[in-house]
C-alpha cells in the first residue's frame, strides 16, 4: 500500500457519513455576520440534545450577496443551502430539520450538488450558479479549510502523489505544458514554459554551485493588490491546501527545494489558515523531508507582504522577500534565470498553482477540455459594481461578457443601462456596450485594449462618468507607483492632473492631445507592468468614450451627471409638492420656497452635495434637467 | 567575447557587458542619467532606450545584457519621441534656473536635455517643494533638483557600504531620504561624498561649490592623509583648490575617498600652514634648553625660526648621534605617521633598528 493510499483511507474514514452544519466564514461571511450564525448554531445545539452534527466553518462559495450562508448536510440527503440567514432563522431551520423533519424555509436557497430535493431548487437552476464552472473553487465553501482530511477526501494530494510516484519532473512539466495553463496573475505566460526555463537554469545553477543551500525557489504570489479583487483571498481562505499542493508539485517539477508564499498582510485569515495547512501537510508527510516516502523534500515559508500594490510585481516581490524596498528591477535577468537571492526562481499566482493539482490528478487532456484554443480552463472573477449579483464567480474561458453580466450577474440594477465593464483592475481597460459580446480570453481582451489581469471585473451603469473613472484609477496607480522611473512617477501624475482638470470643468481641448501623447509613451517607456499598464483606463476611455471627454471640455457638461463642477441642480415644476423637506435638509440653505409651493435652488450657493435629491420623495430634484 | 552590431557597426565586447557598454565600445553615444559603470544597472531614467531586433518594446541599454549577434538600433523616431516625452516629464518637475545653479555646465541633466532638444514645457503641473538639507557640514541636499536616478543610493550602498539613504514614499511624493526621514547629519552618513560625486544634477553638491564657479584646471595627485594612496583630482581655479574628487582612473580607489580625502583640503591653502622647516632658536644660535615650561614661555631662545632643510636635518642628525652616545640607543624612540607611504614607514623601521639601534618605534595609527 503506497503512502498516499494510507493517508487517503484515513481521510475517508474521518470524513465518512457525517451530519454537518456548515457556516460560511470567509471574510465575506464574517463581514455579513457569519460569526453570529455560528453562535446561533452552537446555542441551538446546546439546547437540543437530539441534534447531533459536526459544526463546520468553510470559505466563500462565491455567492457573497447571499451571505451569511448556512448549509446542512445529512448522510443520504442532498446538501441544502440557506441564504441571508439571521440568528433567528438559524434556530428555526435547525429545529425544523432535525426535530420536525421539515426542510422548506423561506430562506432556503438551493440544493448544492447533483441531487434534487422536492420544493428547493437545484443550485444549477439559480442564475448566479448555472453558467459557472467550478474548478478553482472546487472546494471553496465545501470543505473545512482547517481540516486536511476534508481536502484529502476530495482528491486532495492525489495529483502530488501521482507526480512524485509515477512521473519524472520532466513529465510533470510536459503535463503542465500540454494542459496549456496560462498564468492567472496577469500576463498569462504559459506556466509550463516558465517551469521548463527554470528547470534548465536550476540544472546549470546546481552544477556551478554544488554547495548552495538552495538550487531553486517556488514563490506563490498571493499579494492580490488590485482594489476590489478577492479571488485569491477566497482560495487561500477556503482551500489553502490546493495552493500548497500546487507549489510542491511545481517544486518537484523544476527541482526546487524551497517555496515562499508572499501573502498580503491585510489577509489575516488567509495567513492563519495557510500556516495551519502547512503544519498539517508537514505532519502528514505531504511537505518536508522525503515527501510520501520519496526522495523529494520541499519546505514552504510564509512571508507577509509589505502593503504595496507594486510588491505584486515579481522583481519587486523578490526584493521585498529579501528585505529590500519593493522596487522593480529591469528584466532580464528574469527570475527564472536569477531570482530570489540570485537563485533561479519561479513565481506563480495563487490561482495558477491551485489549478496544478487538478491537472496532475485528472490529466492534462481532461483539464484542457474547458476553455478556448489559446486560453484553456476556467477563470475566477470578482464581480462587483452595478450588477444585481455581486460575488466571486468562476467561468469557462471564452464566455462572453454579456453572459457574465446578465446571466450570472443578473443585469444592471434599478432599471439602469449597462455602460462599461472594467476588466483587469486599475491597470485594465473600460469596455463599452458595443463589446458586450466579446469573449473573455487573453487574446480578445488584449485586442480590445484591456487585460485579463488577475480577475477584477467592475460593472458600470449609465450614472458613471468615464472621465471620472479614468481619474479614479489614475489616482490609484499614481499613489502606488514606486517612484523609480520617470514615465510612471511623473507621467501618471501629469495625466491625473489633466483628468482632474477636465472633471473640474477646467479642461482645454489640447488636453485630449496631451493625454494621447502621454499615455502611449508611459505605456512604452515605463520599467514595470505598473507603469506600462497604468495608461490603459485612459487609452480605453479615450477610445470608446471620447465624446464624454469632449462634452466635459467643450460643452461644460458631464453626461453622467457626476462631475460636481459641471452639473446644476434644479427642481421640477410639476413634480415638486412643496413639502419643504429639501429646504430643511440642505446644509447650506440654498433652497427656498413656501410650503406647498414650488421650491427653487440657488445654484450659486448650491455645493452639489446631492442631499436634496436623496431626500426628495417625489423625484423632483433634477441634475442638468434630468432625473438620474 | 560577444560579437554584436550597434547601428550596423560591428563591435566585440567581453562577456557580462551590457548593450550600453557595447555602444560605448563602438563609440556610439547613448544618453544616460542613472547609469554609472561602477554601479549595478537600475533602469530608472529611461533615457538609454534602444530597439533590439527580436525584442519587444524599447529595452534600456544600460540593463540589457549584450548577446551574440544582437542587432541594436540607437536612433529611431519611436526612440526619439519616447525619450523626449520622458525628458519633458522630468523637466516638468525640475526648477529651470540653470544659470544660477551650482551644477551649471557640469550637469548631466542639462547635457542630456540639450541632446534631446527640448524646446517647450507641455506638461505643466504641481512641482515638489522641499527645504534644502544643509545639516551636513560638507554638502547640501536639494531634493527639488533630484531626478530620483538612485545613483546616490546605490553609491552609498554598493561603494561605501553605508546604506545611509534610500528611496522613501511612493508616487509623486517619492524622494531620497534617510531612515525616519531625519536630516542627513542625524543619519549614519559618513560624509564620504560619494553620493555627491555621482549625482547627475545639483540635488547633491559640495558646500564649497556655492562660493565658486567652474574649476579651470584639474590636477591628478595622491591623497596625503594615509598610506592607502588614493588618487585624487584637485579642482583648482586661479591656482586655488575649490574642490576635490576621487580619481576614477586610479586603480587604488576607483574614485572613492573618505571624508578627509574629499573634504579635508582647506589646510592646504590655510595661512597657518607650515611650509618650511622650523627649529628652536637655541639650536641655531647656541645656548641651553629652558628647564621648565614657565621659563620657556618668555625665553626668546625657545621661539621657532625658519631654516633650510639641510640645516634642520643636520641638527636632527647631530642630536641623535649625541643622545645615542651619551645615553645609549634605547634612549631614543621613533614615531612615524599614517600620512607616510608604506615605503617611508618601512624605511623608518630600518632606520630605527639598524641605524639608531632601537626597537622603540611606533605609529600614530596605533594611538
Ligand atoms: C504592479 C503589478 C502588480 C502585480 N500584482 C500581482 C498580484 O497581486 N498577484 C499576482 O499573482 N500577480 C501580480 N502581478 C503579476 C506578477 O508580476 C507575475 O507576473 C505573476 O505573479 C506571475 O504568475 P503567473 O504566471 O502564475 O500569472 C503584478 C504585476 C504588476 C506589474
Ligand atoms: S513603472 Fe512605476 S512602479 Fe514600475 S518601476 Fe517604474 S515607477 Fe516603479
Ligand atoms: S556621503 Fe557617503 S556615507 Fe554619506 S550618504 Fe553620501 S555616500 Fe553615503
Ligand atoms: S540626489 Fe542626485 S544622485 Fe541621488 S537620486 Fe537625486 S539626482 Fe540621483
Ligand atoms: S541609463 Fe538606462 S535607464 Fe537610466
Amino acid at each position: 500500500m503506497s503512502n498516499y493510499t494510507a493517508i487517503r483511507e484515513w481521510a475517508d474514514e474521518k470524513t465518512a457519513d457525517k451530519t454537518r452544519i456548515v457556516v460560511g466564514l470567509g471574510t465575506c461571511g464574517i463581514a455579513a455576520g457569519g460569526n453570529k450564525i455560528l453562535d446561533a448554531v452552537e446555542k441551538t445545539l446546546a439546547n437540543n440534545d437530539a441534534i447531533k452534527a459536526d459544526v463546520v466553518s468553510v470559505g466563500c462559495i462565491g455567492i457573497c450577496y447571499k451571505e451569511p450562508l448556512l448549509d446542512i448536510e445529512i448522510p443520504g440527503k442532498p446538501r441544502l443551502s440557506y441564504g441571508s440567514v439571521t440568528a433567528r432563522d438559524t434556530k428555526e431551520i435547525l429545529e425544523n430539520i432535525f426535530l420536525n423533519n421539515k426542510y422548506e424555509h423561506k430562506k432556503a436557497l438551493a440544493v448544492i450538488g447533483d441531487e434534487t430535493f422536492e420544493g428547493i431548487p437545484s443550485w444549477k437552476e439559480i442564475p448566479f450558479f448555472a453558467p459557472q464552472e467550478r474548478r478553482v473553487l472546487r472546494n471553496c465553501g465545501f470543505i473545512d479549510p482547517e481540516k486536511i482530511e476534508e481536502y484529502i477526501a476530495n482528491d486532495g494530494y492525489a495529483g502530488l502523489s501521482r507526480a512524485l510516484v509515477e512521473m519524472t519532473p520532466a513529465e510533470v512539466i510536459d503535463e503542465t505544458l500540454d494542459a496549456g495553463l496560462r498564468g492567472r496573475g496577469g500576463a498569462g505566460f504559459p506556466a509550463g514554459r516558465k517551469w521548463s526555463i527554470a528547470a534548465d537554469n536550476i540544472h546549470t545553477y546546481k552544477e556551478k554551485n554544488p554547495n548552495s543551500d538552495a538550487f531553486g525557489y517556488v514563490i506563490c504570489n498571493a499579494d492580490e493588490g488590485d482594489p476590489g479583487a478577492f479571488m485569491n483571498r477566497s482560495v487561500l481562505e477556503g482551500d489553502p491546501h490546493s495552493v500548497i499542493e500546487g507549489m510542491t508539485i511545481a517544486g518537484y517539477a523544476i527541482g526546487a527545494t524551497y517555496g515562499y508564499i508572499y501573502c498580503r498582510a491585510e489577509y489575516p485569515l488567509a495567513i492563519e489558515r495557510l500556516k495551519l495547512a502547512i503544519d498539517q501537510a508537514r505532519e502528514k508527510n505531504l511537505l518536508g523531508k522525503n515527501i510520501l516516502g520519496t526522495e523529494f523534500s520541499f519546505e514552504i515559508k510564509l512571508k507577509e507582504g509589505a502593503g504595496a500594490f507594486v510588491c505584486g510585481e515579481e522583481t519587486a516581490l523578490i526584493a521585498s522577500i529579501e528585505g529590500l524596498r519593493g522596487m522593480p528591477m529591469p528584466r532580464p535577468p528574469y527570475p527564472a534565470q536569477a531570482g530570489l537571492w540570485e537563485v533561479p526562481t519561479i513565481i506563480n499566482n495563487v490561482e495558477t498553482l491551485n489549478n496544478i493539482p487538478v491537472i496532475l490528478a485528472k490529466g492534462a487532456e481532461v483539464w484542457a477540455e474547458k476553455g478556448t484554443e489559446k486560453s484553456k480552463g476556467t477563470k475566477t472573477f470578482a464581480l462587483t459594481g452595478k450588477v444585481e449579483n455581486t460575488g466571486l464567480i468562476e467561468v469557462e474561458l471564452g464566455m462572453s461578457l454579456r453572459e457574465v453580466i446578465y446571466d450570472i450577474g443578473g443585469g444592471i440594477p434599478d432599471g439602469k443601462e449597462f455602460k462599461a465593464a472594467q476588466t483587469g483592475g486599475p491597470s485594465g481597460g473600460c469596455l463599452p456596450a458595443s463589446m458586450l459580446d466579446l469573449t473573455i480570453d487573453y487574446e480578445a481582451l488584449a485586442k480590445a485594449g484591456s487585460i485579463m489581469g488577475s480577475g477584477g471585473l467592475v460593472i458600470m451603469d449609465t450614472s458613471t462618468c468615464m472621465v471620472d473613472v479614468a481619474r479614479y484609477f489614475l489616482t490609484f496607480t499614481q499613489s502606488e507607483s514606486c517612484g523609480k522611473c520617470v514615465p510612471c512617477r511623473l507621467g501618471t501624475k501629469r495625466m491625473l492632473e489633466i483628468l482632474t482638470r477636465i472633471t473640474e470643468g477646467k479642461g482645454k481641448i489640447e488636453d485630449i492631445a496631451l493625454l494621447e501623447e502621454l499615455a502611449p509613451s508611459i505605456r512604452d517607456s515605463s520599467l514595470c507592468g505598473l507603469g506600462q499598464s497604468a495608461p490603459n483606463p485612459v487609452l480605453t476611455t479615450l477610445k470608446y468614450f471620447r465624446e464624454e471627454y469632449e462634452a466635459h471640455i467643450l460643452d461644460g457638461h458631464c453626461p453622467a451627471g457626476q462631475c460636481k463642477a459641471l452639473i446644476t441642480y434644479t427642481i421640477d415644476e410639476v413634480d415638486c409638492t412643496g413639502c419643504t423637506l429639501c429646504a430643511i435638509s440642505c446644509p447650506v440653505d440654498a433652497i427656498s420656497g413656501a410650503k406647498k409651493e414650488l421650491h427653487i435652488i440657488d445654484t450659486d450657493i448650491c455645493t452639489r452635495c446631492d442631499t436634496c435629491r436623496q431626500v426628495c420623495n417625489f423625484d423632483a430634484v433634477l441634475i442638468d434637467g434630468n432625473l438620474l | 567575447m560577444i560579437n554584436l552590431k550597434i547601428d550596423n557597426k560591428k563591435v566585440e565586447v567581453p562577456e557580462g557587458s551590457t548593450v550600453l557598454d557595447a555602444a560605448r565600445a563602438a563609440n556610439v553615444y547613448i544618453p544616460t542619467l542613472c547609469d554609472d559603470p561602477l554601479l549595478e544597472p537600475f533602469g530608472a531614467c529611461r533615457m538609454c532606450i534602444v530597439e533590439i531586433k527580436g525584442h519587444r518594446g524599447l529595452p534600456t541599454s544600460c540593463s540589457t545584457p549584450a548577446t551574440e549577434e544582437m542587432e541594436v538600433t540607437t536612433f529611431s523616431p519611436n526612440i526619439e519621441v519616447n525619450r523626449r516625452t520622458t525628458m519633458n516629464l522630468m523637466l516638468s518637475d525640475h526648477p529651470l534656473d540653470c544659470q544660477h545653479c551650482v551644477a551649471n555646465m557640469k550637469c548631466d541633466l542639462q547635457y542630456v536635455a540639450g541632446y534631446v532638444g527640448v524646446r517647450e514645457q507641455p506638461y505643466e503641473g504641481e512641482t515638489r517643494s522641499y527645504e534644502k538639507d544643509r545639516s551636513n557640514p560638507f554638502y547640501v541636499r536639494d531634493l527639488e533638483k533630484c531626478i530620483l536616478c538612485g545613483k546616490c543610493v546605490r553609491a552609498c550602498d554598493e561603494l561605501q557600504g553605508r546604506q545611509a539613504i534610500s528611496f522613501g514614499y511612493r508616487g509623486f511624493e517619492s524622494k531620497i531620504t534617510t531612515p525616519f526621514d531625519l536630516p542627513m547629519w542625524d543619519s549614519t552618513c559618513e560624509s564620504c561624498g560619494r553620493c555627491v560625486d555621482v549625482c547627475p544634477t545639483a540635488a547633491l553638491y559640495d558646500k564649497s561649490a556655492e562660493k565658486n564657479g567652474l574649476a579651470m584646471e584639474e590636477t591628478r595627485t595622491t591623497c596625503p592623509y594615509c598610506g592607502v594612496g588614493c588618487g585624487l583630482i584637485l579642482e583648482t581655479r586661479n591656482g586655488k583648490i575649490i574642490g576635490v574628487r576621487g580619481d576614477r582612473e586610479n586603480s587604488v580607489n576607483e574614485g572613492h575617498t573618505c571624508v578627509k580625502g574629499r573634504y579635508g583640503w582647506e589646510y592646504v591653502q590655510h595661512e597657518d600652514r607650515v611650509k618650511k622647516p622650523l627649529v628652536r632658536r637655541y639650536l641655531l644660535e647656541g645656548g641651553s634648553k629652558p628647564k621648565s615650561k614657565e621659563e620657556s614661555d618668555e625665553n626668546p631662545l625657545w621661539d621657532w625660526v625658519e631654516t633650510s632643510w639641510e640645516e634642520a636635518l643636520n641638527i636632527t642628525a647631530e642630536s641623535l648621534h649625541r643622545i645615542k652616545e651619551e645615553n645609549g640607543s634605547d634612549s631614543i624612540g621613533i614615531m612615524t605617521s599614517a600620512k607616510c607611504l608604506n615605503e617611508e614607514n618601512y624605511l623608518m623601521n630600518k632606520f630605527a633598528r639598524q641605524v639608531v639601534g632601537t626597537n622603540s618605534i611606533d605609529h600614530c595609527a596605533r594611538l
